[in-house]
């Protein structure tokens, strides 16, 4: 609708941290000198809920509502959440995908399947998609926690700013924890822009 | 939040800052030098008063209703302090009583009321317009339609609120208070309290003092209906394409300004008296004239009865949010054109619901399991987290209406039941905190009325729902400080119920608590079966050891599925066929241990015993089998 907005739209699941890491790259987006509106449905979100989190950038932002088919770029922290969300999509748009998979007890109980290969169904709908698996990521950096790190990095070589701009957002977030930690999240955060690249065709 | 929340220092004036409407409401609060502020928590309203109560110099409270908080900001208003309640719609039918005759008194001090709607229903049981209430208790309304607006019209609304002597509702929506955007804020002024003056004719509303007031009220509403003609809050846009022209207040406003960027535009950020003036204006200059307002249609009804020609509800949904992906095809239909294919979006992919849950250890999930387990029983059901007992797998709830509806409704449903209903066992399901804004009252109600029905306290310890608020249950006030902590025994036993009555169990302890429920609901009077655990969400709640499944052991019985843990995961599906010839679904699990907290409620009624402490376990579990 508006050229100059860049539409992010992050998805996830309640207490996976979708909200906090869409208000860094709001901050991001301000500290760039960007008007920002971010919003989301919350309230039983924390609740294994879904989760989906806007954020709207650009000159001056009305609406802060992003409309299907309308997203830049897509930040799934959960495979099928990917999926649910994918037609939000520009045509040119890139989703970027956490590969994994959270079975709420609809599923358990037998009620609904959790989807085959939701990456897979993804690119089969013609989405540029690139994942990756952020646990694992984080596991081998020493702890879980910083998956939402590794997250931010995927996205900040695909935004209108440096990738700088979010790494000084998280930086800031985290100062008053010391420097260990700071480091920690620089490390996981440049894992993430490293596992956000596409791979180089043979 | 339930850790004591050391007072923030506020950000110095002019900064920029990303904030949520309910966080620029609580800044504005602050900035004004109001004196008093209490609410009771309710999404979408709940951080106003959690980051109000973070600014210093300002007396902050969880009110235990909606009705108590608003008579608490009357009480400080006519001290002549600046006082502030906030609450979510249905807040309002609880405080109605008082909003009706406060508009008769009028406020001294100046006194703000901030309205939360839930629009799209997120987390409400209904989508009530509380305009509708403003125009019911001839209020004036400010509706913000983002941050900044909602900062700069609260802070406003004190100075306008002592200008008339009348409380200002600021009108807020989901999409305003958790929408967070740039506000520049500004000085905070303070506010000394000018005194109390008595005056029994405007503070005592017996009948002939109500007839006095009245018609002030009357004359009110003239005078506001010119202060909302003058007002800037009501900006025509004039616009370039005159072919539709919008009426729009709140979010709806911002979502008209993307949908259609060249119209004309009434902005009402004084919505209530209305500007009829400014909208003949408007009217005059356009070819359509289309009212863009969440929920009810109430201004396109009065300028429809002001003799003015518009659209509105005809086009637009009653129900739910109008974005603009709702509001431009319904337009441009409206306008004749074919809605424009602006980069048709693909369909949704298919996707399993995913509700929300109760989380990992959840006391609540001991109830529930246990009351799926009981045959021939009806349960009356309340409003908080346990609401999602009604989901699955549980399936364990018949009814939720309202706040203490859990206790009333069962009270009627014994008083009403026939023949075949006879042999049912009433329960009723209630939260410490709901309990505490209304259901003692229905209590009482039911042991003075000789009710048979047994009553499940669910004292977790905390305002579960809307993110953990301190409650008179856990002993800590707004800011965390030790406070007097309401003694659940006593005051049960105080509203009539018979001290033998009055049971005690812990809900992780299942069996215990399937037996007391089967004795209680047996004995035809009044009961109350109290289950305190700590909610996971609050302090007192320790995780300890995770459990873990031994494969060669589980028996793909499901039996513990039932219990609806989101840490219990099914590895494998079978079938078998058993000697009687029926055939039966196995599913066989496994734990997350990092999900699991170790509550043990999966393992009790694990039959083969493969759930056990996970391995390197070394600390005690707090269930034993």
């Amino acid at each position: 609708m508006n050229d100059a907005i860049t539409n992010i739209l992050v998805c996830g699941i309640g207490g996976q941290g979708v909200m906090t890491a869409t208000e860094i790259l709001a901050e991001a987006a301000i500290a760039e000198g960007h008007d920002a509106k971010k919003t989301e449905v919350a309230g039983m979100a924390q609740r294994g809920g879904v989760v989906t989190s806007h954020l709207r950038f650009g000159p001056k932002v009305l609406s802060p509502q992003i409309a299907p088919g309308t997203v830049h770029v897509l930040l799934g922290f959960e495979a099928a959440e990917a999926l649910r969300w994918s037609h939000y999509l520009r045509p040119d748009g890139l989703a970027l995908v956490n590969d994994a998979h959270f079975v709420p007890p609809v599923v358990e109980i037998g009620l609904f399947d959790y989807p085959e290969d939701p990456i897979g169904q993804m690119r089969a709908r013609g989405v540029h998609t690139v994942s990756f698996n952020a646990a694992i990521i984080a596991r081998e950096l020493g702890d879980l926690r910083l998956g939402n790190t590794v997250m931010l990095g995927a996205i900040a070589d695909h935004l209108p700013f440096s990738p700088d701009v979010v790494l000084r957002s998280i930086e800031a977030r985290f100062a008053r924890k010391g420097e260990a930690v700071v480091d920690r999240n620089r490390r996981a955060f440049a894992a993430g822009r490293a596992a956000a690249q596409e791979p180089v065709p043979a | 939040m339930a850790a004591n929340m050391a007072e923030m220092k506020p950000a110095p004036s002019q900064s920029r800052l990303l904030l949520s409407g309910n966080e620029a409401v609580a800044r504005a609060v602050w900035e004004a030098g109001c004196n008093v502020a209490a609410a009771y928590p309710g999404t979408p309203s709940t951080e106003i008063l959690e980051v109000v109560c973070t600014y210093p110099d300002i007396y902050a409270e969880w009110s235990v209703n909606e009705k108590v908080s608003m008579e608490v900001a009357l009480g400080a208003s006519m001290m002549g302090a600046r006082a502030f309640c906030a609450m979510k719609h249905v807040g309002v039918n609880v405080a109605a009583d008082a909003l009706m005759t406060l508009t008769l008194t009028g406020t001294s001090g100046g006194m703000v009321i901030a309205v939360a709607d839930d629009v799209g229903m997120a987390s409400s049981q209904n989508e009530q317009d509380s305009r509708v209430y403003a125009r019911f208790a001839h209020l004036p309304v400010f509706e913000p339609s983002d941050s900044q607006e909602a900062y700069e019209m609260t802070k406003f609304a004190f100075d306008f609120s002592e200008r008339h002597q009348a409380p200002v509702i600021i009108r807020l929506t989901a999409r305003i208070c958790h929408v967070k955007g740039v506000v520049t804020v500004g000085e905070r002024v303070a506010h000394t309290p000018t005194g109390y003056t008595k005056n029994p004719e405007r503070w005592v509303m017996i009948p002939t003092h109500a007839r006095r007031r009245i018609p002030l009220m009357f004359q009110r509403d003239v005078t506001l209906r010119a202060e909302s003609e003058a007002s800037p809050l009501n900006v025509f846009e004039p616009g370039s394409d005159r072919r539709v022209g919008f009426v729009a207040s709140g979010p709806a406003y911002m979502h008209v300004k993307e949908a259609f960027p060249d119209a004309p535009v009434l902005k009402l950020g004084f919505s209530h008296p209305l500007p009829l003036d400014k909208v003949r204006a408007l009217a005059a200059q356009v070819d359509l004239l289309v009212v863009a307002e969440e929920v009810e249609p109430i201004v396109e009804n009065e300028i429809k009865a002001a003799g003015i020609d518009c659209h509105g509800k005809d086009v637009l949904p009653k129900l739910g949010e109008l974005a603009p992906q709702v509001l431009k095809p319904a337009i441009e239909s409206l306008l004749g054109g074919l809605p424009t294919p602006a980069a048709m979006p693909a369909s949704a992919a298919q996707v399993f619901p995913r509700p929300p849950t109760l989380c990992a250890s959840c006391p609540h999930m001991g109830i529930y399991y246990t009351l799926s387990q009981l045959k021939n029983i009806i349960v009356s059901g309340d409003i908080g987290c346990y609401t999602l007992g009604a989901g699955h797998p549980w399936n364990a709830l018949d009814t939720t209406i309202s706040m203490g509806a859990a206790v009333t409704v069962a009270h009627g449903m014994d008083k009403g039941r026939g023949p075949a209903d006879a042999n049912k066992k009433i329960l009723a399901v209630i939260g410490d905190s709901t309990f505490l804004h209304m259901g003692m009252q229905g209590l009482l109600d039911a042991t003075y009325n000789r009710s048979n029905f047994t009553l499940l306290l669910l004292d977790n310890g905390t305002v579960g729902m809307t993110g953990g608020q301190n409650t008179p249950a856990n002993g800590r006030d707004i800011r965390g400080n030790p406070a007097p902590r309401i003694n659940f025994r006593q005051l049960i036993e105080a509203l009539g119920v018979k001290p033998e009555r009055i049971r005690e169990v812990d809900p992780y302890q299942l069996p215990t608590l399937f037996k007391v429920i089967r004795e209680e609901t047996k004995i035809e009077e009044v009961s109350v079966i109290i289950a305190y655990r700590p909610c996971v969400l609050v302090d007192e709640f320790h995780a300890t050891q995770a459990y873990q499944v031994i494969d060669d052991k589980c028996t793909g019985c499901g039996n513990c599925i039932e219990v609806g843990c989101p840490a219990i995961h099914v590895t494998r599906r079978d079938k078998v066929v058993k000697p009687s010839g029926k055939e039966v679904d196995l599913a066989f699990v496994m734990i997350d241990a990092l999900a699991c907290t170790g509550c043990g409620m999966c393992l009790q009624p694990c039959a083969p015993d493969a759930i056990v402490l996970a391995e390197n376990s070394n600390v005690f579990p707090l269930v034993q089998k």
